[in-house]
């Protein structure tokens, strides 16, 4: 095993984060240093650059930088003195082949909502923003298959889907603002994937730029291609380090006009899992999401976001968002009487609503979908991404809830049907005791239990130490031959992903 | 189909009335085609006690007056002390139907209630009502036909055992015919135009751009 190199450190900041309401992390004490074969950038360089994306794609200005060179959670803040905007895949092959030959570092950026300090500098390596290449280049109405610039907004994406009765097989909270290239290299789950499928299989085709400015066009938009081997998986879920996407070609759903949307309260954990039973027998088909929150991340969603409760008697420790998606109305309404009736009469819920209208339904999924939002406002946040078997998943949050006692308040919530948790750490303050508790604790803990240490949002820059809790030496080994294979000069999205 | 938000209220506050004692039950109606079957079962899930229907072909003809008329000709069979409605509908936004109904039955009415007491003697209601003023406040005999207003009250989600209690619940399903109405086309609508179409905001890529388009194009300075 690999000894960890680069540790990341919170400086305590006491008060301070309570005027921003957000807290710098500056690895005052981290161990990363700056490779120096990296070059520094010259007035050549520069001037170099702008010759590839004219002057409206060379961005030099300080507040811009600033925003940029931080990350969604203010955590993680880089010092890139150049951002770049190329507005076509030809311009992004020619900014690799120039930083390849000058060994200038660089960070493939999205829309900037990854939560892991992976679309942001570490140091001063150059963004390359792919926000300009946003044109959406052709649909097919039959077989919908979609073709898009990676710098399309998700929910953009969506919008023009729905006018032609499709929709996108990817939701998350952040669709306001992240980009299909971004969500594509981090593999994206999201809300529904317990319907539609993870990217992996939802993505026929991918234009990648490699290092060395290679345009890699895999951008067959094919349901079927067995020729050779599936390049394109390799780039899925790379978070940028071995290659540019600049085109996705993504096979899209119907768009189906049913969508029942219950809230539901369970008293304890078990009745949750067996919930999850009873949804996939009842509901079968029509399920398109289950997610779990428990009351501290309801209190804490309630609390900072203005929504009310769903259930203003219920009391209980767990609640579950149940949704259904289907072609027919009153089949799907039968479904859910029948799953409700039966959860009732077994007690597995005790209270619960049905949304009665798209109003409600918006309701609920706002209070899901605010929990992140929620945790940013209520102060330090220490946030794990962890993939567990369901049976074991609320154990850790139990644990860990004992073992910091009054330190910090402990929030869980996540797709419970994917076995997916959202671990959040929620504390007046960011504290060197308190990290020290959680980690390496949670990792180990996961690791046991043969869980991820990431089940969806990446390693980025935050857990690029923690990859061998997951993953066995020799995978590693591979891994870093392919990355030394794709990308020799090591300079896309350097100290990112694997330590 | 979505319940109308103010009827939503509307339904909400008859609910209270009824959990305080005040009245013995709740009937909630829908007037129109099929659909609006299920805005009565999100009453009836509410709490309301059981439905009325009055059945049209279709419910784009149902227009205010016609829609009083048929409200006048049901409370002369169900015979309740307080009609509450919507202040209006949110398709047409006539805020109408309230006033009319309170008119053809001789009934006091107070619109855009904000706050609704029913007396202890359940005689006479004293309603806060939003007027540009201010708040006015006055008291009516009972029976009256009250319309709601946004601030009267937050309504309830309907909840998985009242959700369950609903379909068992009865829907009396009655022609404009059984109650001799005749529904007539009073109003006309001519033209419907939609407001001019919003011009697409134009992404600048720098100050210098932005400043040139407000002073060439925008002709802001």
């Amino acid at each position: 095993m690999r000894r960890i190199l680069a540790q990341r450190r919170w400086t305590p900041l006491g008060k301070k984060w309570l005027e921003n309401c957000r807290a710098y992390s500056v690895p005052a004490s981290s161990k990363v240093v700056r490779d120096e074969r990296f070059a520094t950038l010259d007035d050549q360089d520069i001037k170099h650059f702008s010759g590839i994306v004219g002057s409206k794609g060379l961005v030099v200005d300080k507040d811009e930088l600033e925003v940029a060179n931080t990350d969604w959670m203010r955590k993680f803040k880089g010092s890139a003195q150049l951002l770049l905007r190329p507005q076509s895949s030809n311009q992004v092959a020619e900014i690799l082949k120039y930083s390849s030959s000058r060994r200038i570092a660089v960070v493939p950026q999205g829309g900037n909502t990854g939560l892991v300090g992976g679309s942001v500098p570490v140091f001063d390596e150059v963004i390359v923003n792919l926000g300009a290449m946003n044109s959406i280049i052709s649909f097919d109405e039959v077989s919908g298959i979609l073709i898009c610039e990676a710098g399309c907004i998700l929910e953009t994406l969506d919008k023009f889907l729905a006018d032609k009765g499709f929709m996108f097989p990817l939701d998350l909270g952040a669709k306001g603002s992240c980009q299909i290239g971004g969500n594509v290299s981090t593999n994206a789950g999201g809300l529904r994937l317990i319907r539609y499928g993870s990217l992996h299989g939802n993505i026929l085709g991918l234009e990648v730029v490699l290092s060395d400015g290679t345009i890699l066009d895999m951008l067959s938009s094919l349901r079927k291609d067995n020729t050779g081997y599936d390049l394109k998986q390799l780039f899925i879920g790379a978070e940028g380090t071995l290659g540019v996407v600049t085109k996705v070609a993504v096979l899209t759903p119907q768009k189906l006009p049913s969508v029942n949307v219950g809230f539901l309260a369970c008293t304890d954990y078990t009745s949750c899992q067996k919930m999850l039973l009873e949804a996939r027998k009842h509901l079968g088909e029509v399920l398109s999401a289950f997610e779990f929150i428990d009351s501290f991340a309801l209190d804490m969603v309630l609390k900072h976001s203005g929504h009310r409760h769903p259930l203003p008697d219920a009391k209980e420790k767990f609640y579950l968002l149940i949704e259904t998606t289907g072609s027919n109305q009153s089949h799907d309404k039968e479904k859910l009487d029948n799953f409700v009736e039966t959860v009732l009469t077994q007690g597995l819920v005790v209270d619960g609503t049905i949304a009665q209208d798209n109003t409600q339904i918006s309701n609920f999924w706002h209070i899901r979908e605010g929990i992140a939002e929620a945790l940013g406002k209520a102060g330090a946040v220490y946030k794990y991404d962890l993939s567990i078997p369901i049976k074991d998943l609320y154990n850790l949050v139990e644990i860990l809830r004992e073992r910091l006692g009054g330190l910090a308040t402990v929030v869980a919530y996540g797709h419970l049907g994917d076995g997916n948790l959202h671990l959040n750490i929620s504390a007046p303050d960011y504290d060197e005791k308190l990290i020290a508790k959680i980690e390496p604790f949670v990792y180990e803990w996961t690791a046991a239990h043969k869980g991820s240490v990431s089940a969806e949002h990446g390693l980025g820059f935050m857990k690029a130490h923690a990859i061998h809790y997951s993953r066995s030496p020799e995978t590693v080994e591979l891994m870093r031959k392919m990355k030394a294979m794709l990308d020799p000069n090591g300079i896309l999205n350097p100290y990112k992903v694997i330590a | 189909m979505s319940m109308n938000p103010f009827c939503e209220i509307a339904v909400e506050e008859a609910l209270r009335i009824k959990e305080a004692g005040r009245a013995s039950e709740v009937v909630v109606v829908s007037m129109g085609g099929e659909q609006c079957v299920e805005t009565i079962r999100t009453g009836l899930a509410m709490g309301a006690d059981r439905g009325l229907h009055v059945i049209t072909q279709d419910s784009s003809s149902l227009f205010p007056l016609a829609v009083a008329k048929l409200l006048q000709a049901l409370v002369s069979s169900e015979q309740p002390r307080l009609l509450l409605l919507g202040k209006q509908a949110i398709d047409d936004d006539c805020n109408q139907t309230g006033q009319m109904v309170a008119g053809l039955l001789g009934w006091p009415q107070a619109t855009f209630a904000s706050k609704v007491s029913i007396s202890d003697d359940k005689e006479s209601v004293c309603v806060e009502r939003e007027v540009d003023g201010g708040i006015e406040t006055i008291q009516l005999q009972l029976p009256a036909v009250v319309t709601a207003d946004l601030r009267l009250n937050t309504p309830r989600y309907a909840t998985l055992p009242n959700i369950m209690k609903a379909k068992k619940k009865s829907i009396q399903r009655v022609t404009p015919e059984e109650l001799n109405v005749v529904i007539g086309s009073d109003l006309e609508v001519l033209e419907v135009t939609e407001p001019p179409k919003r011009k697409a905001g134009v992404m600048v890529a720098s100050v210098d751009e932005l400043l040139d388009k407000l002073k060439n194009e925008a002709r802001v300075f």
